[in-house]
C-alpha cells in the first residue's frame, strides 16, 4: 500500500515523462498490430485456401515466435540500432501468429454451402468475399487481434531494454534502483492497457457476432 | 417460366472411372415439375448443378428455352435460376429480409420493389412479415429456414428453380408439410422445376414426371403413375417397388408383430411404442434411435419386445418368434 501511494507521487511528479512514455508504448502497439493486420488478413485468406501456404507460413510464423522477444531485440540491434524499428520487428513477430492463424480458422470455419448458395445465386467471387465470408469471419479475426493486442501491450515494456522508450523504462528504472514503486509506474499502466484491449475487443467482437437464437 | 432442355450432355470428373452423367438427352416443358430419382451416385446432383454452371459438362449442350447457356455470363444466368440446396445455406449474420434480397439487389432492383417483394414472399411462404423480416436465420426452426430458402430462390422471380434434395435434412414430419406448401407454391407461382431427390415417396408425390437415373443415364422419364405401373426395367421396378412393403408397413399394427411378454413390467427405459401403432412408424424409430428393440406399452406397462426381424416377418406374413 505503501508502495502504491510512492508510486502515485512519483508519478505525479514526472506527469509529462509519464504521459510521454504512455505515448510512445502506444505507438509502438498500434504499430506492430497494424503490420501484423495488413499482412496477416490478406495472407490468413490465402492459407485457408491452400494447404501448402497454410502449412508453410503458419509453421514459419509460430518458429519465429519460438525466439524470446527479449533476443530478437538483441538480434536487430546491430541492424536497426537501440531504436524503435528494432523493437518493432520484436513486437511484430509477436503479432503475427494469433491473428494470421485465426484468419485462417475463421475462413476455413464457414460453411461450404453458404459459399454454394452465395455462389449458386450468381455472386460474383470478389463479393463473395465482401459481403459473405468477410462479415462472418471477423469476429474470429477480431479474437485472434485481441490476444496479438494483449501480448504486445504487456511486450512492448521490453523495448525499454534497447533504450526504445515506452511504459517498460520505469520498470527496468525500478529494477535498476530496487524500488518497487517505481516499477509499478510502469506496470499497473500496462496491466490497465491490456486489460481494456480484452475488453474492448471482447465487447467488438460479441457486437460483430451474427446472432444464435 | 422457361424449357430446359439436354442435348447428349456427358460430364466427367478426372480420376472417375466412368462418366458422373452420360449422354443425357432431356426436354423439361415450360412449367413442368420434374424430379430427378436415382441412388447416391447416379449423376443426379451433377446433372442439376450443370443447370447453373457450378459443373460444366465435359460434352454435350444445355438450352434455356432457345438459349445456350453458355453464351451468357455464368453471374446473369445463375441470377435468373432460383437454387435451393439440401443444407438450405442461408446467411447467417443477414436478416431473413436481406437474405431474401441477395439477388433483387444485385439486378439492380429499386428499394421500394424490394421491399414490397420481400412482404409478398414472406405472406406467399406464410411466415408474417412483420414478425419475421428483421429475424436472422438462427432464430428460426429449421422448417422455417427452408421456407426462407425457397423465398430467396423465387426473390427475383426467376424462370426456372433448381432444388437439390432441399428437405432431406428435415425432420420426417416438417418434410411433409414443406412438401405440400411447395405443391402449393407452384400451383401460384408456376415455375419450370427441376428437383433432386433418393426419396421414391416424395418424388412420386411431387413430381409430374419423373426422370429416373442409374449410373449417369436416365433409364425412363415418364409421369409418376406411368413409372408405378410401367417400370422401363428390373431397376426401376425394385426402385419404387421397395417402397411397396414401406407403404404395406403403415396398413400392419406392433401387436401383429411383437413377441409378448408374460406378465407385464413396467418401462425400461428404451424407446417405446403403443400396441396399436402401425410398423411403418415402429420401424422409423427403431432405425432412428439404432436400439435393438423397441419396448411395446399399453396403458402403462411393457406387454411385449419388438425387433426388426420381428417387423421384417410381419411384413412378409407371418410372425417370427
Amino acid at each position: 500500500m505503501n508502495d502504491l501511494v510512492r508510486a502515485f507521487a512519483y508519478a505525479a511528479a514526472r506527469q509529462g515523462e509519464l504521459v510521454e512514455a504512455l505515448q510512445r508504448h502506444l505507438l509502438l502497439v498500434a504499430v506492430a498490430l497494424g503490420i501484423g493486420i495488413l499482412v496477416c488478413v490478406p495472407l490468413g485468406i490465402v492459407t485457408s485456401r491452400s494447404r501448402v501456404a497454410a502449412v508453410t507460413f503458419i509453421n514459419s510464423f509460430n518458429a519465429l515466435r519460438v525466439i524470446p522477444s527479449l533476443a530478437i531485440l538483441f538480434l536487430a540491434l546491430p541492424y536497426f540500432g537501440p531504436s524503435q524499428t528494432s523493437a518493432t520487428i520484436a513486437l511484430t513477430i509477436l503479432a503475427l501468429p494469433p491473428i494470421l492463424i485465426n484468419t485462417d480458422t475463421a475462413f476455413r470455419k464457414i460453411d461450404p454451402a453458404i459459399r454454394e448458395a452465395a455462389l449458386g445465386m450468381g455472386m460474383p467471387q470478389r463479393e463473395i468475399l465482401r459481403r459473405i465470408e468477410f462479415p462472418l469471419a471477423l469476429p474470429i479475426i477480431i479474437t485472434g487481434i485481441r490476444t496479438a493486442a494483449v501480448e504486445v501491450i504487456a511486450s512492448a515494456t521490453l523495448a525499454a531494454f534497447i533504450g526504445a522508450g515506452g511504459l517498460g523504462i520505469y520498470i527496468t528504472r525500478g529494477f535498476a534502483l530496487y524500488d518497487t514503486a517505481i516499477l509499478l509506474v510502469g506496470a499497473i499502466p500496462v496491466a490497465l492497457l491490456a486489460i481494456v484491449a480484452e475488453l474492448g475487443m471482447g465487447s467488438l467482437q460479441h457486437a460483430l457476432q451474427p446472432p444464435r437464437s | 417460366m422457361k424449357a430446359i432442355r439436354f442435348e447428349q450432355v456427358s460430364k466427367r470428373f478426372p480420376g472417375a472411372p466412368r462418366p458422373a452423367v452420360d449422354g443425357v438427352s432431356l426436354h423439361v416443358e415450360a412449367g413442368e415439375f420434374v424430379v430427378l430419382l436415382g441412388p447416391s451416385g447416379c449423376g443426379k446432383t451433377t446433372l442439376l448443378k450443370m443447370v447453373n454452371r457450378l459443373y460444366e459438362p465435359s460434352e454435350g449442350r444445355i438450352f434455356i428455352d432457345d438459349t445456350e447457356i453458355r453464351q451468357l455470363k455464368v453471374t446473369t444466368l445463375r441470377q435468373q435460376i432460383g437454387y435451393v440446396i439440401q443444407q438450405i445455406g442461408l446467411f447467417p449474420h443477414m436478416t431473413v429480409a436481406q437474405n431474401i434480397a441477395v439477388v433483387p439487389r444485385m439486378r439492380g432492383w429499386k428499394r421500394d420493389r424490394i421491399a414490397a417483394r420481400i412482404d409478398e414472399l414472406l405472406t406467399l411462404i406464410e411466415l408474417d412479415p412483420a414478425e419475421y423480416r428483421g429475424r436472422y436465420p438462427a432464430q428460426l426452426s429449421g422448417g422455417q429456414q427452408q421456407r426462407v430458402g425457397l423465398a430467396r430462390a423465387l426473390a427475383a422471380d426467376p424462370g426456372v428453380v433448381l432444388m437439390d434434395e432441399p428437405f432431406s435434412a428435415i425432420d420426417a414430419i416438417t418434410r411433409a408439410s414443406l412438401r405440400d406448401e411447395l405443391l402449393r407454391l407452384q400451383r401460384k407461382v408456376r415455375k419450370t422445376i427441376l428437383f433432386v431427390t433418393h426419396d421414391v415417396e416424395e418424388a412420386l408425390r411431387l413430381a409430374d414426371k419423373l426422370a429416373v437415373l442409374r449410373a449417369g443415364r436416365v433409364v425412363q422419364y415418364d409421369p409418376p403413375f406411368h413409372v408405378l405401373t410401367r417400370p422401363a426395367d428390373d431397376f426401376v421396378r425394385d426402385l419404387v417397388g421397395a417402397q411397396d412393403m414401406v407403404r404395406h408397413l403403415s396398413l400392419l399394427r406392433v401387436e401383429g408383430a411383437m413377441i409378448g411378454l408374460a406378465g407385464g413390467a413396467g418401462p425400461n427405459g428404451g424407446p417405446t411404442v403403443g400396441r396399436h401403432d402401425d410398423l411403418r412408424h415402429a420401424l422409423s424409430l427403431l432405425l432412428r434411435t439404432g436400439a435393438p428393440a423397441l419396448t411395446v406399452m399399453e396403458g402403462g406397462l411393457a406387454v411385449g419386445r419388438l425387433t426388426i426381424a420381428g417387423i421384417g416377418g410381419a411384413a412378409r406374413g407371418r410372425v417370427e418368434a
